[in-house]
């Protein structure tokens, strides 16, 4: 059964390691996955902990169904506090690891202490060992999961590891897994270097048995028939993610030159069929790959055709790769943004974090607010690209005075650079944001100004806002699985009714998130794809478990309630510019110059975004200052946190 | 008298490495999600991108048959596939040790081998891949198939050749 995979605390200070069943109502309340994991958060560390100090608790869990049948359902998710933004820290990627630890008996860790030396911790069907990695330390990627096969003697290890910039403590490290699944923003890999874990190795042959084998597979075909046949997956699975960049560049909703210009021109070169030549090129006709189960293949494969890489084997570039060291330093080159995307992948570095910082980094150099001396006499010049792939390096390495100062993160980086620095740091809550600019898009920009771990777009985003889908239509998806009949509208470029989508698509995000299935299996890029109604069949065919699509959805809304507690716990207040849901000065003040032609002069109106975050508010049950109103927390069952029930 | 002769084939450059033929298979022969229960596995070889599914390929002459002390594994001529008899074998995995493939494979939970029986001629496998990398197809296709891509290589050689030629 799905349902009898434990918790384990681990303490690697003492070694003292636990492991408990997940009682049913615990279940029942928050699923499994992110929802778990945030009860857990909130429940295991003290308020105001030091990210990198052992009080910090590391979460590593996989959905409630995942190493079912259910399609798509590998998803990892690992959850502290971060190091980057002292807020909530939450990373959720794709693989093979979190089945693998499902079927070596356990859907949840909790990680806490910190070890006397580098170890890896290694989980064998129900057995649990912590080992030593002195070894693998220093190691990149890919290397350390080759070592620890190599010193378990078993192929079939899946892994979980940080890279050297977890080691060196990069605050936006990633935890990694395989070639480039990466658990990016908010510095998890940070966390686990600070613990002085090295890796997390799973291998599992224990039976999950499914509740209603025939039926589960059954439905499960008929989920994938729905999912491929969505144009926007068979896209995904033709060209990548890339191609979600080119669409939105094409209209004007990518940042280039920092903030500067909201589209980036002359891009041909890392436009998503050109990607997709080279990947064509280097690894023939059949180059797409998939994570556990998944029938999207949304993820190309290629080789770096030329430069001091070429030949070197790697998976993506995603989108956000792109946007990172193509778009916003504008260097719209293939070879810098595969080189780019290799190194953030071979050093466990998040992409996002690092293109965005690098890219605020030239435009305070061509300010003269940093100059030569803070750079060791690199150019950093917008359109360098070899500046870029030097700079990805030292911020890894933390070499030279900028490299170090960019791997504290912008805000800690801001205030060592002084001046008016921090006005041109494109963040929320600490995170920089990703490629995207939101300026005519205001459903958008509330979504990264709410998002509980920073600037975000996997958090909250209404993306199908893009469709101009009819109103109907949007009545149709926004107003189920619970009813709502205000205002909505088909006009992205609108403020009307977007605090609702905004805070539906939070919903059907952590939802997902608890199931542990992919974003691209719901309603994010595919208006008809499947959500709540849906899940309530699978969750029952896999693992037995009943729950209506209302109980599901109550479910989301708890969890995403309680990572507003722990925001608030750890500072957050609302107008706060580096802990609030507050945006830059820029997006209400410069308007946008390039793009199409209802793109074109738009800006945020600040009094109707205010107005916006006050109908979110109001959506989630918090008063005006952004704090839950006690029947909120009531009716939630979350009036007496922490509750410490696991 | 419609699926005899049909052998599954495995094109692996079409595979994305996803196995969920692995999944499906143990769901459907077992009702429980685990691969060491699944007939047909993925092997990878990450760091090149390569994976490479393995399943029974149904041998005529099969050494895992021929091997049997206790003649437990025969030919089932409807459905083209090589079975075993639980109501005789011993458990001894001689079969195991002698697959070529290793597609006979035991499992140590029930205690028994096992290995693909093409599903009773609905391959789930085949079901579920999107991709094709798996088909259930008549033996006849298989060869053409192959004809036809050796003969189109040998066409574009052709043309290449003659480009080459008229450029000297």
């Amino acid at each position: 059964m799905p349902l009898n995979r434990k918790i384990a605390y681990i303490d690697l200070t003492t070694g003292d390691i636990q492991t408990k069943p997940i009682p049913l109502d615990v279940r029942k309340k928050f699923l499994g996955g992110r929802g778990l994991d945030v009860y857990l958060l909130y429940n295991h560390t003290e308020k105001g902990c030091d990210p990198l100090g052992p009080k910090n608790t590391l979460m590593i869990s996989g959905g409630i169904l995942t190493a079912t049948c259910a399609s798509a359902t590998a998803r990892t998710h690992v959850m502290a506090k971060s190091p980057l933004t002292g807020l909530l820290g939450s990373a959720n990627m794709g693989g093979f690891f979190a089945p693998e630890l499902a079927w070596a008996g356990f859907h949840h860790l909790v990680i806490k202490g910190k070890a006397k030396h580098p170890v890896y911790i290694y989980i064998h069907n129900g057995e649990i060992e912590i080992r030593d990695a002195r070894e693998v330390w220093g190691k990149t990627v890919t290397e350390s999961q080759w070592a620890i096969r190599e010193d378990l003697g078993d192929q079939e290890v899946k892994c979980l590891v940080c890279g050297p910039a977890g080691e060196n403590l990069v605050r936006f490290a990633n935890v990694m897994s395989g070639i480039k699944n990466s658990g990016g923003r908010t510095g998890m890999g940070c966390v686990m270097g600070s613990k002085n874990l090295k890796a997390v190795a799973a291998r599992g042959t224990m039976d999950i048995k499914i509740a209603r084998p025939k039926e589960a597979l059954e439905y499960n075909k008929r989920f994938i028939d729905q999912i491929v046949s969505a144009k926007v997956n068979q896209t995904q699975g033709a060209l990548g993610t890339p191609f979600i960049w080119g669409a939105t560049n094409s209209w004007g909703g990518i940042r280039c030159r920092n903030f500067q210009y909201n589209q980036c021109e002359y891009a041909d070169d890392i436009e998503p069929e050109r990607i997709d030549e080279i990947c064509e090129e280097t690894m023939g006709p059949y180059h797409m790959t998939g994570c556990f189960g998944c029938q999207v293949h949304c993820r190309a494969q290629y080789k770096i055709p030329e430069g001091p890489y070429a030949g070197v084997y790697d998976e993506g570039p995603e989108y956000t790769s792109q946007g990172a060291f193509g778009g916003e330093t504008d260097t719209p080159r293939a070879v810098t943004v595969l080189t780019g995307n290799h190194l953030v992948d071979k050093f466990g570095m998040d992409n996002l974090e690092t293109g965005s910082l690098i890219s605020w980094a030239m435009e305070l150099y061509e300010l003269g607010i940093i100059t030569s001396k803070e750079t060791d006499g690199i150019d950093l010049r917008f359109g360098n690209d070899d500046a870029v792939i030097e700079m990805i390096e030292r911020i890894c390495y933390r070499k030279g005075w900028l490299g170090d100062t960019l791997a504290d993160g912008g805000i800690a980086a801001s205030e060592k650079i002084g001046k008016n620095s921090f006005d041109y740091l494109i963040q929320v809550k600490g995170m920089s944001n990703l490629h995207s600019d939101e300026r005519a898009t205001p459903g958008l920009a509330l979504n990264i100004a709410t998002g509980a771990r920073g600037s975000d777009h996997l958090r909250s985003r209404p993306a199908i806002d893009l469709y101009h889908l009819p109103e109907e239509v949007l009545r149709k998806i926004y107003g189920n699985p619970v009813p709502y009949d205000g205002p909505l509208s088909s006009e992205h470029t609108e403020y009307i009714g977007k605090p609702w989508q905004v805070f539906w698509q939070e919903n059907c995000y952590m939802g997902v998130d608890c199931l542990g299935i992919c974003k691209y299996h719901t309603t994010f890029l595919g208006a008809t794809l499947p959500n709540f109604e849906d899940w309530a069949k699978v969750l029952l065919y896999n693992t037995g478990l009943e729950m209506t699509p209302e109980e599901i959805w109550d479910v989301a809304v708890r969890c995403n309630m309680i990572e507003r507690l722990f925001n608030l716990r750890e500072g957050l207040t609302r107008d706060d510019l580096k802990k609030g849901d507050m945006l830059n000065h820029r997006y209400f003040d410069e308007p946008c110059r390039r793009g199409a032609i209802d793109v074109v002069g738009k800006k945020i109106d600040k009094k109707k975004f205010i107005q916006m975050i006050d109908e979110f508010y109001e959506h989630k049950g918090l008063d005006k200052t952004g704090v839950p109103k006690p029947e909120t927390l009531k009716k939630l069952g979350l009036d007496k946190e922490p509750s410490h029930l696991v | 008298m419609e699926p005899m002769g049909k052998v599954l084939v495995i094109n692996y450059e079409k595979c994305t490495g996803c196995r969920l033929c692995e999944l499906v298979c143990a769901v459907m022969h077992d009702g429980i999600s685990n691969p060491i229960r699944s007939r047909i596995r993925v092997m990878k070889w990450e760091s090149e991108g390569l994976y490479i599914p393995m399943s029974c390929l149904q041998c005529q002459d099969a050494p895992c048959m021929n091997v049997c002390p206790v003649k437990a594994i025969s030919r089932d001529e409807d459905l083209g596939r090589v079975v075993v008899d639980y109501d005789v074998c011993i458990g001894c995995r001689s079969c195991v040790a002698v697959c070529p493939f290793g597609a006979m494979s035991f499992n140590t939970i029930d205690r028994k081998v096992f290995k693909c029986d093409l599903c009773d001629g609905d391959p789930q496998c085949v079901r579920f891949c999107e991709v094709k990398a798996i088909e259930y197809v008549d033996a006849d296709d298989v060869s053409i198939l192959k004809k036809k891509s050796a003969a189109e290589k040998i066409s574009i050689a052709g043309k290449e050749a003659a480009v080459l030629q008229a450029s000297m």
